[in-house]
């Protein structure tokens, strides 16, 4: 029992100190923004002296042009939750549409969402702006630059993979529940939204939160719809400007990496289970 | 009822798609209110004028059909445009001269045959190689060796999962850029120069980024598997007087063959599409040189394919290489399926 003691000692110290390691960017991020960006180069491990000083920087870094936080912050915020919501709903929709349906084009169409989840976003990227371009030229619908094109794209890339997970999960819902609803006089449409849908929520959670982490933090696809330097930014795009243009100014980057990350830290510490849970789900499936 | 909102939405929907249209058609007609062109939004009013006239037709043989198209409708028509249009447009491409807006000849392979006799693609797609291999080995034992420690007897391993978890929270790119100054200004104190001023180091540096950032994620997929092996087998182990590493060689390794597959795909994958933290900590500096000629030491495939389209523009090679890049990871999505039928037949 002594020589397990003593291992599980052992193994406690060491978790810890990898926690430390894992943790140490982030310790060296909160430390510097604290500096002036002198006292970076001359100590970038020591204690800051001025605590005022990040006041400077976050002010510095809120106010810039190419960062311009708040609007940034809320661009991401918008793409985010528009994109979320509505790929939750229509793979909803489609999922049960396609699992209830038992014909040969159902099929196809399953077949061809999940054979699609191989395709990387590098192959259809540069296609997709000149699709984008084309269809923006014919109908006078905003594609390119805006938050509609940029959140009609998530869905396309989203909805593949988030109909092949609820597609496993309304397998396992009994259809004699909806021949009830129909008995009952409910339309098939009401039937779904009231019946249905709500039964989906535990999925629907691990879809929020694969496709939330992914496209909060997605740079390619921003960069190249809104483009680095166009009107709207969502934060990843804001940074890479950022760096772009502020070489070196280690003092203000720090800050504009702090000021990106804390929102999903923030987020992470209120709901760590489900974030773990539901990245963890996801991938397995 | 029904009946009334369904023509209004019909006759609304064709009063708004056919001006729009009709807007489009004509160069000379256009609305505008302040800057903003009203063709486009016009154009969706009537589309969301037309679900609704469908979606109340009150004729309720049919409406299974109806119901199922229009469910089906969004989810296709985002998933045809954005994926499939692109992708087969996409190859079609890598087999022209094609400039990002048109193209003006049908090249055949030639695109292919000249990526081939590059250099900088061909060192590119070995360093590639390379990184995948030594990032799914390093992340893959290091994950593996936390989910053995957070399922292990000791206190608050429920936090520990959670920390080791936080970096692969948040995107690459700013993780980068973080990770850059670490080796720029911080590091540099204990060495004279730059990890990233070098070729090697800074191939090293981004596998320590990568794995830093990736093996928390993958060490919970390990404990979920180390979760299912039954507590008795484990006890029984014990009671036979099983040293600890027999019984994670002979039972939990053993146990969990299926999770280390689904890792090591998922990893490989992963580490081949690699471009963020690429992008960020190095941009494929610094250049090395090879024959001769200089090319970009840390260029991984995803980023080669970027800087060759938009940096460079030179939109069909860039496509080109997209398609080399989708056809590797076909063949490497392939082979896991595969496997993990063939795992299943056996059982």
């Amino acid at each position: 029992m002594r020589a397990e003691r003593i291992r599980n000692n052992a193994f406690e110290i060491g978790a810890i100190i990898i926690g430390l390691v894992m943790l140490s960017p982030f310790v060296l991020v909160v430390l510097n923004m604290m500096k002036t960006s002198a006292k970076i180069v001359t100590n970038p491990i020591g204690l800051p002296d001025d605590l005022s000083q990040v006041a400077t920087n976050f002010k510095n870094v809120i106010t810039n042009s190419n960062f311009n936080y708040w609007n940034s912050f809320a661009s991401s915020l918008i793409v985010t939750i528009f994109s979320l919501v509505l790929v939750t709903v229509c793979a909803s929709m489609a999922a049960w549409v396609l699992c209830r349906n038992k014909t040969k084009w159902s099929g196809f169409i399953f077949m061809l969402l999940v054979a699609a989840m191989v395709i990387p976003f590098q192959v259809v990227m540069l296609p997709l702006l000149s699709t984008f371009r084309s269809i923006q030229d014919f109908t006078g619908i905003q594609f390119l630059q805006s938050y509609g094109g940029l959140i009609f794209a998530y869905i396309g890339f989203g909805g593949s993979m988030s109909v092949f997970i609820l597609h496993g999960f309304v397998k396992g819902i009994p259809v004699e529940l909806e021949e009830a609803a129909a008995i009952d006089g409910c339309s098939r449409g009401k039937t779904f939204f009231t019946v249905i849908f709500p039964l989906l929520r535990p999925v629907q959670m691990t879809i929020l939160i694969l496709n939330g982490i992914w496209i909060w933090n997605d740079f390619l696809l921003p960069s190249l719809m809104l483009g680095l330097n166009g009107a709207h930014k969502t934060l990843p795009v804001a940074v890479t400007s950022f760096v772009g243009s502020y070489v070196k100014q280690w003092d203000l980057i720090l800050s504009a990496a702090f000021l990106a990350m804390i929102p999903i830290v923030i987020l992470f510490l209120f709901a760590q289970k489900h974030i773990i849970k539901g990245m963890v789900e996801g991938s397995i499936k | 009822m029904k009946k009334i909102i369904s023509i209004a939405g019909f006759v609304a929907a064709a009063a708004l798609i056919g001006f729009s249209l009709f807007m489009d058609l004509s160069d000379s007609v256009n609305l505008y209110l302040g800057d903003i062109e009203l063709r486009g939004p016009l154009l969706i009013l009537g589309i969301v004028a037309l679900v609704i006239g469908i979606y109340s037709l009150p004729i309720d043989k049919a409406n299974n059909k109806i119901i199922n198209i229009l469910f089906l409708i969004p989810v296709l028509l985002t998933f045809v445009v954005t994926v499939i249009v692109p992708f087969i447009l996409g190859i079609f491409y890598s087999l022209t001269n094609w400039n990002g807006v048109g193209f003006t000849k049908f090249v055949g392979l030639e695109n292919y045959v000249t990526m081939f006799q590059q250099n900088d693609y061909i060192y590119s797609f070995v360093v590639t190689f390379l990184f995948t291999v030594v990032n799914m080995i390093c992340v893959n034992v290091v994950a593996f060796g936390l989910a053995l420690l957070c399922s292990s007897k000791i206190k608050g391993t429920n936090v520990y999962r959670a920390v080791y978890f936080v970096p692969n929270l948040i995107g690459g790119i700013v993780l980068g850029y973080v990770w850059q100054f670490i080796f720029n200004k911080v590091f540099i104190m204990i060495s004279p120069e730059s990890m990233l001023s070098n070729p090697n180091s800074a191939f090293i540096a981004i596998v320590i980024v990568s794995t830093w950032q990736y093996s928390g994620y993958i060490m919970m997929i390990y404990v979920t598997g180390l979760q299912t092996i039954p507590k008795d087998v484990l006890e029984a182990s014990g009671i036979d007087g099983a040293s600890p590493l027999t019984t994670l060689l002979k039972i939990k390794i053993p146990m969990i063959a299926n999770t280390f597959t689904v890792c090591i795909f998922l990893t490989l994958i992963n580490s081949f599409k690699q471009f963020d933290l690429n992008l960020s900590i190095t941009g494929g500096a610094p250049t090395r040189m090879l024959a001769g000629k200089a090319v970009q030491s840390t260029e991984f495939l995803a980023l080669n394919i970027y800087n060759t389209a938009i940096t460079k523009t030179n939109y069909a090679m860039g496509q080109t290489k997209a398609v080399i890049f989708f056809i590797v990871l076909a063949i490497v999505s392939l082979t896991q399926v595969a496997l993990s039928k063939k795992k299943e037949v056996e059982l």
